[in-house]
């Protein structure tokens, strides 16, 4: 019997185990795919939000500000990447500058540090290459740009070293409410347990409406995005929003903390759940709404584009703790933007709330700090030396447009909640993210898991367990 | 920091043939940088025939055109390091590079050829709409696993672009026994040789489909569908013309890009056209003593190009290192225009270059019965009738010096295409 059973293991999912393995606790993650970072939690914006966008009050507004304060130490004590970039969100000569100012005065009330209006001149010589047309921005200098496969694999990591089991390739059918537990019917037999954390994203509605009278209504609002080369990353240092709409935050233009260019999302309300599809329109629409807000995007040197579904629950805000109706249930549900920035405090919100609930004391033995896949780039030659000398394997390159050693592959695969699909390389290591998009590397990297797992390459996917990269031999299919 | 007169990055075909000829051109000190487990570069996955026809009189596979070089390499004693990665190169040549062995280490060169080939447009800098699972790869790609690895990327495929590696892969998969149902191909006109067209396709009853692409990509985990479409003009799609194509396998040739990051850290100048380095007659780039050839530096249709303007490459490095700076020579402008996209070389001097050099370029569209043009000024010097040239094809014009030196006031050369 489990204390806390956690269905999802998307950054909520998994920044709530980390929070709860600071007590004693029983507790296990359930995900239906075959990583952690398979949902929304990998196709985003890739953004701190500094906190100005939420409506004063809202659970969003609080924990926005709440998680942008806790990510810098969270990242250096969980070795992620974080930068600290500031965001800008301009308004053009079209666009009433007035908002500019309800959202300085929204900043205040919600507690962002720091926000101010700038005026044309300061502006441009912070962004070259804002667009003609902007004539004034608000200014958020805690605004940062993270990397959110990173952050979620660090978190779920170290819950993991700290004692919560992850279950993968486990789907929730159904849930059994008992007098004193659940009983959590699964594709991969029953879990028993005291008490269950609704994080499954897109589908917390479903999960939620399984146990409780409170109906949720979770909508998928796609979002489509374009990743420039690194070639292009310097095209702007700042995150520039634009003014934003009932739809949501308009067309960003980020530097990403790799160093690409990343221009999205659209916002589109669609029924499917599964629909993480580009559209033709969705991708045509990126370059002019873009070109609002900054100038000349060098969009040939995209190198990929994505969607993500943003889970967005119809009352608009974030719905967390303790379902009404439901003891022991507690959902984490509606989490949309700003989401991955909420992610730290909404860990803590909800693992102190089922601590207090089901009594647990402080564990003891918990260690707050995860060491990351080491970053040869960010080495000295003489350390890169060193490292070479202890594991050759540090000398070999593997992914060229990104530089990864096969060192990197190697420890993505034999560390805790190793990578064990190409995309699990690719997440933890950057191998594949580059300009040829794994062209030239995935033969290797399967070559990499074949011999390390070990595995057949017959089972080498790209993520899911119908994603098979080859099908047989040779005149054999 | 160790010291060479030449260090040449890759040891595909082009850096191959540049080791051997700077070599014989009284070069000792050359180092072959090669970041595979073997020299050959591409070649080693091309187990067709069709190679060599010019270089060797013969028909040989990759891997034997490969060898026949490789061989060269040896006799020469001239060295090479495998499954080592270049990181860096200054512009003051100095190499960064990286292997299991040496570590990181940097080596101080005299001149340098850049050899790094290309690699392919993938699926997202195309931008085709739709889902991202397994079952997408460059034909080149797929090259690997079946050719090197002996795995069968798919069952049904689709093939998206005529480039020579996907007409080549096209037939590989059939053999192999899949089946290609579909060559969809953007362009009004094929990306590939004309020879590639009729033994990879027609032989095997594969449709090309020109003026068509993918619009669409089904399937969350592995491909299940393809729905493609024609286009217009202006290369969007027509609606109504969509057609589906239940497939698990969607290859992708569409087009080449030399890989010139490395150049750029260097500060080598890039033309917008070749993505490639702007190089004068010696294949030399802004850059004194920093030579390239083969496909970093322009995208070619027969290996045996590659060889032939590596070889140059090879003998004008050697050049640079026994003799040093050229002399401030006057450089002639060679000017790209009426469907000719580029030129290689870019400039010309007419002091120093060899007796004859080797002009190659492609055309933007498909040409029937046109001629090339060559103008010195505005003064027609040459004009060769073509019965077809096409985008997928190189084409060349030959320059004398001793043409050249007749017109000592010389600024501008125009090749262009025009009505026979």
């Amino acid at each position: 019997m489990y204390d806390v059973s956690i269905v999802g293991a998307g950054v909520i999912g998994s920044a709530i185990a980390r929070e709860l393995s600071k007590f004693q606790v029983n507790a296990c993650v359930i995900e239906r795919e075959t990583d952690v970072c398979e949902g929304t939690s990998k196709a985003n914006s890739a953004i701190v939000h500094a906190g100005f966008d939420a409506k004063p009050g809202t659970l969003k507004a609080k924990l926005n500000v709440e998680g942008n304060a806790l990510m810098e130490k969270l990242s250096q004590d969980l070795d992620f990447p974080l930068k600290k970039n500031g965001s800008l969100v301009v308004c053009t000569k079209e666009q009433d500058e007035s908002l500019l100012d309800k959202l300085l005065e929204q900043s205040k009330l919600n507690g962002v540090p720091g926000c101010r209006i700038v005026e044309r001149e300061e502006m441009i010589q912070m962004e070259p290459n804002l667009a003609d047309d902007v004539v004034k921005a608000l200014y958020a200098p805690t605004g940062a740009i993270v990397c959110p496969f990173n952050l979620t694999i660090a978190l779920a990591e170290n819950a993991a070293d700290n004692g919560v089991e992850f279950k993968m390739q486990t789907c929730v059918k159904s849930i059994e409410r008992t007098d004193d537990y659940y009983v959590i019917h699964t594709d991969n037999g029953d879990i028993e347990t005291k008490s269950i954390v609704n994080a499954a994203g897109v589908y917390a509605d479903k999960l939620n409406n399984m146990v409780s009278g409170r109906k949720l209504k979770i909508i998928p609002r796609r979002g489509q995005y374009m990743l420039l080369d690194k070639t292009a990353g310097e095209h702007v240092s700042h995150t520039i929003f634009q003014l934003p709409s009932k739809m949501g935050k308009g067309v960003l233009v980020t530097p990403t903390v790799h160093g690409n260019l990343l221009v999205g999302p659209t916002a589109e309300d669609i029924d499917n759940k599964e629909g993480v599809n580009t559209t033709m329109d969705g991708l045509d629409s990126l370059a002019p709404t873009s070109s609002l807000s900054v100038k000349d995007v060098p969009y040939r040197q995209v190198i990929t584009s994505f969607a993500g579904l943003r889970a967005h629950e119809k009352d608009g805000d974030f719905v967390l703790g303790e379902a009404e109706d439901a003891p022991n249930f507690f959902n984490a549900a509606g989490i949309e933007s700003p989401g991955l920035s909420s992610a730290p405090a909404i860990g803590v919100m909800i693992a102190n709330e089922i601590a207090e609930k089901l009594g647990l004391k402080e564990n003891p033995d918990f260690n707050g700090t995860r060491k990351g896949i080491v970053n040869p780039a960010s080495l000295s030659m003489d350390e890169r030396n060193a490292l070479i000398k202890e594991n050759p394997a540090y000398g070999q390159i593997i992914c060229r447009c990104e530089s990864i050693s096969e060192g990197e592959i190697l420890d993505s695969i034999h560390r805790t909640l190793g990578a064990r699909t190409l995309d699990g390389v690719k997440r933890r290591t950057r191998a594949g993210m580059g300009r040829c998009q794994a062209g030239f590397c995935s033969p290797k990297v399967m070559e990499i898991l074949e011999q390390e797992v070990p595995m057949s390459m017959f089972d080498v996917r790209k993520s899911g367990e119908d994603s098979r990269i080859v099908v047989g031999y040779n005149k054999k299919i | 920091m160790s010291q060479y007169d030449l260090v040449i990055v890759g040891g595909g075909p082009a850096g191959l043939a540049a080791a051997v000829s700077a070599k014989d051109n009284g070069i000792e000190k050359i180092l072959i940088i090669e970041r595979d487990n073997e020299l050959g570069g591409i070649l080693n996955q091309c187990i067709h025939n069709g190679f060599g026809l010019h270089t060797f009189k013969e028909e040989l596979t990759g891997p034997e055109y490969a060898g026949r070089f490789i061989e060269q390499v040896k006799e020469r004693n001239i060295e090479y390091k495998l499954n080592t990665m270049v990181m860096d190169i200054s512009a003051d040549k100095v190499v960064t590079a990286m292997n299991r062995v040496d570590g990181m280490f940097q080596i101080e060169a005299k001149a340098i050829i850049l050899a790094m080939g290309c690699r392919e447009r993938s699926r997202g800098a195309l931008n085709i709409p739709g889902y991202r699972p397994a079952g997408i790869y460059s034909a080149g790609t797929a090259q690997r696993l079946v050719n090197i690895e002996g795995y069968m990327p798919g069952h049904k495929v689709v093939i998206l672009g005529s480039g020579d590696i996907g007409l080549i892969m096209a037939r590989r998969m059939t053999l192999e026994g899949a089946e290609v149902q579909v060559v969809a191909e953007l362009m009004p006109y094929s990306g590939g040789l004309k020879r590639n067209i009729v033994q990879c396709l027609d032989d095997f009853d594969i449709p090309l489909k020109l003026s068509h692409t993918v619009i669409d990509i089904e399937g969350k985990e592995r491909v299940t569908g393809i729905t493609i479409a024609e286009v217009g003009p202006d290369r969007k799609p027509i609606p109504g013309t969509e057609e589906h194509y239940d497939c698990d396998t969607l290859l992708l040739s569409c087009g080449l890009l030399p890989e010139n990051e490395l150049s750029k850290t260097a500060g080598v100048t890039l033309s917008n056209i070749t993505s490639g380095p702007i190089v004068n007659d010696a294949l030399e780039t802004n850059i004194e003593g920093v030579f390239a050839c083969g496909n970093v530096l322009h995208v070619h249709d027969l290996v045996d190009f590659v060889s032939e303007e590596a070889s140059n490459a090879g003998k004008n490095a050697a050049k640079y290192i026994k003799e040093g700076k050229s002399k401030n020579s006057k450089n002639v402008q060679i000017h790209a225009v009426d469907g000719v996209r580029y030129t290689v070389p870019c400039t010309i001097r007419p002091d120093e270059m060899d007796d004859k050099v080797t002009i190659r370029f492609r055309v933007g569209q498909v040409f029937t019965d046109c001629s090339v043009a060559t103008y010195f000024g505005d003064e027609l010097i040459n004009k060769r009738a073509k019965k077809i040239m096409a985008p997928g094809e190189m084409e060349q014009v030959i320059l004398l010096k001793s043409k050249l030196a007749e017109y000592p006031d010389l600024k501008d050369i125009t090749i262009k295409i025009e009505e026979a």
